[in-house]
Order: structure tokens, then sequence, then C-alpha cells
């Protein structure tokens, strides 16, 4: 058994290397939400019109649900991650903090799986 | 012990008013409002995948005129964010921070997100003018 103190085992080894993983899925998520976001717009633009036959047959169509769940799942991280910043620069209360986390991280985990759920099943699902 | 009251960095009011200020917190707003639009994105793919009826109901909604005015909204705070995210990238690689650079992209940035909206609009109502 080691005589030493916890701080003094960790001294001098330098940074975890884990404080950027924050910063850095943030900026991973932004830039493939660039090109997706993009051409999520462009593709609606492009449709004759917004019914429920023409958006389905589009949904169904090869490319479009896989980069569609793309889509929901990097924006739903990307908000998950910009939100909880503004909460924690802007709520000082530290109780408030915890439960406006809470509600935001669920709620985000709620729209990132409904919309996944929603995409998968129009995309592999059978024509309705 | 009596305690004195801890010296404090200065805070926004020392700070000359600057348009760059205006965009920085604009891209937070713009941000937050983007997470709203994420539930109305997951509401329409559910109603989407819940079959016709509850479909048509959220496209009465959406393409009321109230619905047509929050969707340009949409279009508008989607192009800025996107915009001013690519900005925020590009100073990630420690470039373009210089005052005279950042003010130059910060002008660009809505001269691009007001031309981009404009013509998304355009072509989102009237479809002849599409390609």
């Amino acid at each position: 058994m080691s005589m030493r103190s916890p701080l003094g085992r960790v001294l001098g080894l330098g940074a975890a290397g884990g404080g950027s993983h924050h910063w850095w899925l943030q900026r991973l998520t932004a830039l493939a939400l660039v090109p997706l976001g993009v051409w999520f717009l462009v593709a609606l633009l492009g449709l004759p019109d917004l019914g429920y036959l023409t958006v389905r047959g589009w949904l169904a169509a090869a490319p479009h649900g896989l980069l569609l769940a793309l889509l929901v799942v990097a924006a739903a991280y990307h908000s998950w991650l910009g939100v909880c910043v503004v909460i924690e620069d802007y709520v000082p209360n530290r109780t408030r903090r915890l439960g406006a986390l809470l509600v935001a991280q669920f709620l985000h985990l709620a729209a990132g799986a409904g919309a996944l759920f929603a995409v998968l099943k129009l995309s592999l699902g059978s024509a309705a | 012990m009596a305690t004195r009251p801890r010296p404090l960095s200065p805070h926004l009011q020392v700070y000359r008013w600057q348009y760059t200020m205006a965009l920085s917190i604009a891209h937070r707003a713009a941000g937050l409002g983007l997470a709203t639009g994420l539930a109305l994105l997951t509401w329409w793919l559910l109603a989407l995948a819940a079959g016709p009826e509850s479909y048509a109901r959220v496209r009465a909604l959406l393409g009321s005129p109230f619905g047509t005015l929050l969707l340009a909204g949409y279009v508008a705070i989607f192009w800025y964010h996107c915009c001013n995210g690519l900005r925020h990238l590009q100073w990630d690689t420690g470039r373009g921070l210089e005052k005279a650079s950042a003010r130059r992209s910060g002008a660009l940035v809505v001269v691009a997100t007001l031309l981009l909206t404009a013509a998304t609009l355009v072509l989102a109502l009237y479809p002849g003018a599409r390609p």
C-alpha cells in the first residue's frame, strides 16, 4: 500500500486529456450539421409539394432516411451541448441549474429519440 | 473573520458597444431558437410517421399564415447560426481573430444571412422561381 496522498500521486502527470471532449463534439456536430442542414433545406425546396405521399415517398428513397437520421442525431446532440452551456452560464443558483440541466437533457433525449424513431419507421417500414 | 467582497472582473457595461457583440449574443439566441425548431422537426416527423390524418393537422397549422411566418423565422435563424457557426469554426483554427477581420467577417455573415434567407423564402413561396 502506497503512503502517498492522492494529490501527490497525480501531481506532475499533466492533464487527463479529457477536458476538450465537450468542445470537440460541439465542433464535430457543427461541421456535420452544415452540409446536412443545407441538404435538408434544399431537398424540401426541391419537392413539388409537401403533401403526405410526396414526403413519404421522398423519405423512403435510398439515402434520404440515412441522411435525415444523421441530421436529427447530430442536431439533437449539438443542441444538447449548446443549451447546457447556456444554462451553465446564466443560471447561477446550483439547485435551479441542476433542475434546468435535467429538464433540458431529458427533452433533448426525447426529441432526438422521437425524431430518430420516426425516421427509421418511415424509411424502414413497409409503405403505408 | 470579516470577509471583504471579492474583486470582480469588468462586466459588459465597461465596454463600448460594438455590433460584433450583438452578433455574438444573437448566435446564442439563434441556437436556442433552433433547439425549439428541433422539437418542431420531431413533431413533424412523428406526425408523418403516424399517418395521413395527423400529418394533415400539422401541415394545416404550419401552412397557416402564423405557421408560415414561424417557418420563415426558423429559416432566418438557421442561416444566421449556420453562417456565424462557420465563422466560429474559422476562429477555432486561430484565424480571423483580429479586430478588423472579425468585424469584416461579422458584416459578411449578416449579408450572407439576408441573401440566403431571401433566396430560400422566394423559392419556398414561389415554386415557379425554382430552377
